[in-house]
This record gives C-alpha cells, sequence and structure tokens, in this order.
C-alpha cells in the first residue's frame, strides 16, 4: 500500500477514526506521517489532515480544473493543498462549492446556528421587523385603512433609519 | 515586564481545590476569531501580519477583564520562557514557534489567555482548574462579546465566524479538559473509553508525549465539529461525557483495589521508590510515576496534602522549568540528574506510602 500524500514510500501509519458512525482512514508513511504532525497529539487532528487531502479535490473538481485565485488574498488551491488552511475571509466565498461537500462530512451541520455579533443580530432583528410592518402597511393599503398605513409608515421610517445607524455588516 | 515576575508561581497555583480535581485537572474554552478581509496569519506577509497585531493588541489590552495583563509580542520572548508558557498549557507549542508578528495577552489570575496571530488572528481562551466548562465558557464569551465592539470579525450568517482551517468554522469553539486517568489505564479499558467517545464526535488526545502514547495518564478531551450547534450544547453535552469518565475512573479504581490490590500498590510503592531515591531521572519517567504518586493520594496512601506538592512537580520537572533555575545551559542528561536531585529533596519529608489492604491481605490477587 502507498502513501496517500506522497505516492512513493510504502504506508506504514495508518489511522482510523469513527465520528458519529463516519468512518475515516488515512494510510501514510512515515516521513508525510511526521510532516502532517501525526506525531504531535497536540495539534494533530484526523480532520485535518483527511482535509489536506480531500478539500483540495473537492475544490479542484468544483473548478473543471480552472485554476481558481481568491481575489482578495491571492490564495490558490494549490496553497490549500500544502496547508490545509484557507488565506483570508474571502476564501470561504470564492471556493464556496468546493469547501460544501467537506463541511458536510466534518461538521454537525452546514449552517451556524450559534452566537452571533451583537450588532449583526441587532441589524437582523431590525431586517424582520421592517419585513413584518412592510406586511401589514400592504394590508392595511389594501383594505383602504389609510390612518394605519399612515403610522405603518412613520413606523417603517423610523426602523430604517435605526439600520442605517448601525455599522454596516 | 518579565514573564517570570509575572507568572504565579506553581506551588500557588496547585494550593487551590476546584470541583472534580481527583479527576480533572483542568478546563478550557477556546474561542477562534479572525478580521475581515486581512489575510490569516499563515499566508499573510509578515508585513500583514505586524498590521493585525497592531489592530488587535490594543483592543485586548483594553478590555476590562485584561486589565494590567502581561502583553507581549513572540519575537520578544526568549525560546525558554516561551517552552515555559507551553509547560504550563497557556500557549499552543505552535505558538511558541511564532515570532514577529505575533502576540500574546495573559491576565493576571492565569484564567484568560489571549494568542493572537496563531492559526488565527484571535484564539482567546479562559482556564479553570478543575471541572468548570460552564464558568470558562461564560469567561470567554463576555471577552469575545466585548471585544466585537472594537474589532471587525470576519463572519457569515451562513457559516458563522471565518476561521483559517475549516474544522474550526461557525462557532469557532473548541472546549476540552484534561483528565488524570491512571486507573483505567492500568484497568486496560482506555481505549474502549476512548473509542465510544470518538464516536459521540469527541476528540481524546494523550497530552504529553508523541504519537499514541498518553504521558503521566493524562488525557485531552475535546469537541471536534464547530458548525451547526450552538455553543452552550457543545459545552453541555462535553460535561455530560466528562462526568460519565469520571464515573468509570472512579468505578476502574474501586475494582482494582478491590480485585488486584496488590498489583496497584506495587505501582505506587515503587513510583514513590524511584523518585525519592533516584540520582538520574528522565521528564517521561518522571510523569509516569508521579501520575502513579498522584493516585496513591487519591487511594489514601499518600496523605491528602501532599497532592500539591505532586501537581506542582508535575509542572517544575519538565525540561523548561527545570532549565529556568539554573544559569548555565543544561543538556539533558545534565537535566536528569538535576531532576533526579529536586525529586529527592521535595520528596524527603514525605512519608512511605501506605498499602490499606482488604482484610485478606490482598490473597485475592492470587486467584486472578
Amino acid at each position: 500500500m502507498l502513501c496517500m500524500i506522497c505516492k512513493q514510500n510504502a504506508a506504514k501509519v495508518h489511522l482510523t477514526q469513527i465520528v458519529e458512525n463516519k468512518t475515516q482512514k488515512v494510510d501514510l508513511c512515515e516521513d508525510c506521517a511526521k510532516a502532517h504532525g501525526v506525531n504531535d497529539p497536540a495539534g494533530f487532528s484526523l480532520a485535518d489532515l483527511l482535509l489536506g487531502l480531500g478539500a483540495s479535490e473537492h475544490i479542484a473538481q468544483s473548478s473543471g480544473g480552472e485554476l481558481i485565485k481568491c481575489p482578495n488574498c491571492g490564495f490558490t488551491q494549490a496553497d490549500f493543498k500544502k496547508s490545509g488552511r484557507l488565506g483570508c475571509s474571502e476564501c470561504y466565498t470564492t471556493f464556496a462549492e468546493g469547501l460544501e461537500g467537506l463541511l458536510k462530512s466534518m461538521h454537525k451541520g452546514t449552517k451556524h446556528i450559534g452566537k452571533t455579533p451583537f450588532a449583526l443580530k441587532q441589524s437582523r432583528d431590525l431586517t424582520d421587523r421592517l419585513k413584518t410592518l412592510q406586511k401589514k402597511l400592504d394590508k392595511a393599503v389594501n383594505d383602504e385603512n389609510f390612518e394605519q398605513a399612515a403610522n405603518l409608515r412613520d413606523e417603517i421610517k423610523t426602523a430604517k433609519e435605526k439600520i442605517g445607524h448601525l455599522a454596516p455588516t | 515586564m518579565n514573564i517570570h515576575d509575572f507568572l504565579k508561581s506553581p506551588a500557588e497555583t496547585t494550593r487551590h481545590h476546584a470541583p472534580h480535581d481527583r479527576i480533572v485537572m483542568s478546563s478550557r474554552v477556546r474561542l477562534a476569531r479572525n478580521l475581515r478581509g486581512a489575510p490569516y496569519p499563515g499566508w499573510a506577509k509578515k508585513i500583514d501580519r505586524v498590521k493585525s497585531l497592531e489592530l488587535i493588541r490594543p483592543a485586548v489590552e483594553s478590555l476590562p477583564q485584561l486589565h494590567g495583563a502581561f502583553s507581549e509580542t513572540m519575537d520578544n520572548l526568549a525560546v525558554m520562557d516561551k517552552q515555559i508558557l507551553v509547560e504550563r498549557h497557556l500557549i499552543s507549542r505552535e505558538h511558541a514557534a511564532k515570532g514577529a508578528g505575533s502576540g500574546l495577552v495573559l491576565n493576571k489570575e492565569e484564567s484568560l489567555c489571549v494568542m493572537i496571530n496563531e492559526e488565527d488572528h484571535l484564539r482567546m481562551q479562559a482556564l479553570r482548574p478543575g471541572l468548570q466548562l460552564k464558568q470558562a465558557w461564560q469567561a470567554i464569551d463576555e471577552v469575545d462579546s466585548d471585544l466585537e465592539k472594537k474589532l471587525d470579525y470576519a463572519f457569515n450568517t451562513e457559516l458563522g465566524y471565518l476561521t483559517a482551517c475549516p474544522t474550526n468554522l461557525g462557532t469557532g469553539i473548541r472546549v476540552s479538559a484534561m483528565l488524570h486517568l491512571p486507573g483505567l489505564v492500568l484497568a486496560e479499558q482506555i481505549n474502549q473509553i476512548i473509542q465510544s467517545v470518538n464516536k459521540l464526535g469527541l476528540a481524546v488526545r494523550g497530552l504529553y508525549g508523541e504519537g499514541t502514547e498518553a504521558l503521566g495518564n493524562v488525557f485531552q478531551v475535546s469537541n471536534q465539529m464547530t458548525l451547526g450547534e450552538v455553543e452552550t450544547d457543545i459545552v453541555e453535552r462535553l460535561n455530560k461525557v466528562l462526568l460519565q469518565i469520571i464515573e468509570n475512573e472512579e468505578n476502574a479504581r474501586a475494582l482494582l483495589i478491590e480485585q488486584k490490590p496488590k498489583i496497584v500498590y506495587n505501582h505506587v510503592g515503587r513510583a514513590f521508590g524511584i523518585l525519592a531515591n533516584a540520582h538520574s531521572i528522565t521528564s517521561k519517567e518522571t510523569m509516569n510515576l508521579l501520575s502513579l504518586m498522584r493516585l496513591g493520594v487519591d487511594l489514601g496512601s499518600f496523605p491528602a496534602n501532599e497532592r500539591p506538592l505532586i501537581d506542582e512537580l508535575f509542572i517544575t520537572t519538565q525540561p523548561a522549568h527545570l532549565q529556568k533555575q539554573f544559569t548555565e545551559k543544561l543538556g539533558a542528561e545534565e537535566r536528569d540528574l538535576l531532576r533526579a536531585d529536586m525529586l529527592r529533596e521535595r520528596l524527603l519529608h514525605v512519608s512511605r506510602p501506605v498499602a490499606k489492604l482488604p482484610p485478606n491481605g490482598g490473597l485475592l490477587d492470587k486467584r486472578n
């Protein structure tokens, strides 16, 4: 069996990890195992390693063989293959397609449901409120309830101003 | 300020009691955060890293929680000092290898530690002795909420906090605890435990040593998935698993004492014998034997008030801590001699271990 990374030396390090019934296997030669920190228990995670191997393929496939380069930081898929790390926050947009499958295999879900920065949460709450008010306004106009419509228009105006005051997100 | 003047002495940090500290040595919650648009530290050129550091460091220093903190750039710390911080588990080995463009902010209590430009722009961690994951999460959540007002975080409504490595994406949270599990190791149940914990999506690693070996029977359990789950659920899930492991460890110890007392006390007695009498000892052997002495305290072989001493020696016998006490540069062999000298001296007044054998004098062993 050949090493999955260099595809030259015989694989001597075999790792299996089962996470929530997903089995992942890696076969490496001693040099590649060392280079990828398999011997360093503090730094090593099988997911990190698989990432370097699998992710670049995901990304390569989705690009149709063309070289994608992050317009913000100049990072390419070849760089990802080397390090298993991305170049900047914009890379998540640049390589979005290739990352999707990878995230699915790595995490519990693909949508963030945890903490949100407060300013963003506030503006999101206001946006939701704005939508509700707009719907009410449409209904009031339809019902020819102009007094209510005028009130709603004022409320919408205030909500829009508040969003304008929040930091751009 | 010099880091040595700032850090508390290990004698001081090991003196206090904490929940479940027989088995859980410490709890930690770490958050990964990044600046919007700025290249991640691993990809950034030095000039960009310095720019990020100059933006982040004053913001972190200005937080009330980090008032009076130790703050320094990594290129201003000596190799030995960085190693000491690693041995105290305050920074990662990766961060210790950083130089210009990376930094560290550590509060007085050593309960909050912010690494700037490690793998991510920000790696902030809250540390607590014993099992206190929820407290650690609350502390770091607070720091993060204050910091988000001062820095423009890379955040995306779909993917959450954007991190250098997709394995940290979403919440950017790593919740972990350091466990001392000599009972499960001696009872040869540890692999079984590791496997079942892995199946729950949690990682178990030996904390010291290389590869799969876990020196000193110390293991670290942490979450692996960071996206698609709420922080408090992750903390709660890990907490539940840890309570289960604690129970398993206690059961393993009770069973060992009941069925194989001679084997257990043999380990404890020999550990003390070597530590208290050796003239040359490696850091690896020291850690393994101190672990058995720590077990001895839990089993009543040594008085309970000796435990802080053992925990202190766990730290002070490590290479950089040992080197620190001497001005001239020591080789590994010299360190082994000096380590043994220190251990003999510190253990001089510890009374010999008592074996609390069952009424049949441990004869049960023969049947096994």
